[in-house]
């Protein structure tokens, strides 16, 4: 759920509209559904997660921090953390700017760009690690001249690196578009009047106004950057120390009867994955409080 | 809904022309935003872990870097043998060589070799598969197997069943494997090589059994394929769905990764079951010339792979419940091996090249028993 003004405004009508029904319901009801909502919640979620934490410490504390500081796991953490620094930056001045021309420009050849973005959404993470193989490989276009400059993309960490961005692409520019969209152009249009440069209304103005949109986008942008597997399954060549990831240490540990090992990965993974989490829902609420308020003023009709 | 950035009226159109509009400090901004673009790119790509830069010559230890594509159950062996190698190459040269492993389905780590994996030392599970980096990227002569004694390959092994505790579906030889309600679990012979040597150890029995009538050992081959579930990649894979998720009743492995299975998940859990007849499988290795000149390291590979002979070495692998080739080091370890008859490849199907074309390339006689079993 992108947490753009529209979206949230509907979200909180929904909310007082579902609390009132809620009321109106008999208690036996209420009851039944939120216990089958927790109980989902916790046969699917929770457990699988405790499981995670419960297999890493199987063998102690000694065998899970033997497993993190192993030279090999070591790499393939470096690796993961490098390549999300890579991809993140990029993709997040990427997606911005894609953001405000779609939104505040008409120019020809804008659902072409829009359907482009969407694109590492609909395809496949394997087909997108594949397009790198066929493009960089020694069979590819690219791979002999690469072969004979000694450039080495694919079955390297610049592969890698590739693939996720290619992956990740979407995520900061799909959550500001629709925010973009419903904040419109009249800000923009005042601080020109008013003689400000582009540049200048772009970091006074339009900045500031999606600046939680945009932090929302860049934590998802991480967190599936952090968790690829399958496009940099393709493009890694599984070389140990070298170019596995971190998914990609998780499988090779399983593989190799190393369930302890493999869920020591797995749990710091999982806590990359919670803080990003704790960090959205941070984010999510300090968004939302300013909003909350604002449509409680409205409701007050101080607003008017 | 979308709002475009211009007026109604279009003669009172608001200029957007940032360049032009640009007050010098905000000119100033975007110059040192680029030049922070610009150095953190510079950084980033000197961060680039890179095997471009070899040691200089002149320095009495130098480090050498060897990466070694294998298969998928050597995992545990070659982990072993890099350290032994390791040793004897620092007490021989005073350098020190680090060993990188990828591992996985044979086919596929062929396929990645061809694609560009930097592999300086190739050992596969078949031949085929380094004849096909042969053919297809031109990376080593076509006679590549004719480098090393004894078909280029150092170890040997063959293909057992592995059943459940007490093999309660009665298992004991090829043709127990399609009785009624028998599941059979065993790689794609697509991309493992164990699968292929699985398939063809099947083909040959069966070819045996009904005094070499083609017709018949290819209606056992295909009745066999409708008993198999699912198709793992690679063995590793295989032996986690039989072992660890406890699917089918039987599995067709390697005997060191039977071996292996049996300490890992326990001898009162799973038994091996030694067929009556079986295929010898030579797992072939050998040096990817060209990448080997590229990165200087040919001397080294070609010792890495020398050094699998000695005696030394011979005993790891049996260690690891491979078949040792040295006739003394087998001969002390005979006991851990099954007494089972064997024929080799050439013997039955005319040697790789012939079998895979026949069986596993694009339309061969997998291909067409597999889609029929699929179907029905």
């Amino acid at each position: 759920m992108p947490p753009d003004a529209v979206v949230s405004r509907d979200l909180l009508a929904l909310q007082r509209a579902a609390y009132a029904s809620a009321r109106t319901e008999k208690p036996w009801v209420r009851r039944t559904l939120i216990g089958l909502a927790l109980t989902f919640v916790a046969l699917l979620v929770l457990a699988p997660l405790a499981i995670v934490f419960l297999f890493a410490f199987e063998k102690g504390r000694d065998v899970y921090f033997a497993a993190l500081t192993d030279p090999v796991a070591w790499s393939a953490i470096r690796l993961t953390l490098f390549t999300a620094a890579v991809c993140v930056p990029i993709n997040t001045a990427f997606g911005v700017a894609a953001a405000w021309a779609i939104t505040k420009f008409d120019f020809r050849g804008k659902s072409l760009l829009i359907t482009l973005i969407d694109l590492p959404f609909a395809v496949s993470p394997v087909i997108a690690g594949l397009i790198f193989v066929l493009l960089f490989g020694l069979q590819g276009w690219l791979g002999p001249w690469l072969v004979e400059h000694g450039v080495k993309v694919i079955f390297a960490p610049a592969g890698i690196v590739l693939a996720t961005m290619f992956v990740t692409f979407p995520f900061v520019a799909r959550e500001l578009v629709p925010l973009m969209q419903a904040q419109g152009a009249e800000e923009e249009q005042a601080a020109m009047m008013l003689g400000a440069s582009g540049w200048k209304t772009f970091w006074r103005v339009t900045l500031p106004n999606v600046k939680w949109g945009l932090l929302y986008g860049v934590i998802l942008c991480n967190a599936r950057a952090m968790g690829e597997f399958g496009a940099v399954s393709v493009v890694s060549g599984h070389v140990r120390g070298l170019t596995n990831t971190m998914t990609l240490h998780v499988e090779i540990l399983y593989n190799e009867y190393d369930t302890a090992g493999a869920f020591a990965v797995a749990s710091l993974l999982t806590l990359l994955a919670l803080v990003t989490l704790v960090l959205k829902s941070l984010i999510e609420s300090r968004h939302l409080k300013p909003l909350k308020a604002k449509l409680a003023r409205e409701a007050r009709g101080d607003d008017a | 809904m979308s709002v475009a950035f211009t007026a109604p009226n279009r003669t009172n159109r608001i200029p957007f022309q940032p360049t032009l509009h640009m007050n010098p400090q905000s000119l100033r901004l975007v110059r040192r935003a680029l030049l922070a673009f610009g150095a953190s790119s510079v950084v980033l790509l000197a961060a680039l872990p890179s095997r471009a830069a070899q040691p200089t010559a002149a320095r009495p230890a130098k480090e050498v870097q060897l990466l070694n594509v294998s298969y998928d159950p050597t995992r545990e062996f070659y982990q072993d043998y890099n350290a032994l190698f390791a040793k004897h190459w620092k007490a021989k040269t005073g350098d020190d060589v680090v060993v990188q492993q990828s591992h996985g389905g044979s086919g596929k780590q062929a396929r990645s070799v061809i694609d560009g994996l930097e592999a300086d030392i190739v050992t596969l599970a078949l031949a085929y598969d380094i004849d096909a980096i042969a053919d297809k990227a031109k990376l080593l002569p076509v006679e590549w197997q004719k480098r090393l004694p004894q078909n280029s390959a150092p170890y040997t092994s063959t293909i057992v069943f592995l059943v459940r505790k007490g093999n309660p579906k009665g298992i004991k030889d090829w043709g127990d494997l399609v009785k009624e309600g028998v599941e059979v679990i065993t790689p794609n012979p697509k991309t493992s090589g164990g699968a292929r040597w699985n398939y063809l150890a099947a083909w040959g029995w069966a070819l045996k059994q009904h005094a070499g009538d083609e017709a018949k050992a290819r209606g056992f081959v295909k009745e066999l394929f409708q008993h198999v579930p699912v198709l793992d990649s690679g063995a590793r894979g295989a032996t986690m769905t039989f072992a660890q998720r406890g699917l089918g009743d039987v599995f067709l492995a390697w005997e060191n990764e039977a071996y292996l299975a049996l300490t890992e998940f326990g001898a009162d859990k799973l038994e091996i079951v030694v067929p009556s007849l079986s295929i010898l499988a030579e797992p072939p290795v050998t040096v990817v010339d060209k990448v080997a000149e590229r990165h200087g390291t040919r001397e080294v590979a070609q010792a890495y792979l020398e050094f699998l002979y000695t005696k030394e070495a011979q005993e790891l692998i049996a260690k690891h419940h491979y078949r040792p080739r040295d006739v003394e080091v087998a001969k002390a370890h005979a006991k851990e091996f099954a007494n089972v008859a064997l024929f080799s490849i050439d013997e039955v199907f005319g040697g790789w090249r012939k079998a895979q074309k026949t069986h596993f390339d694009d339309g061969g006689v997998f291909d067409q028993i597999y889609t029929q079993a699929a179907a029905k």
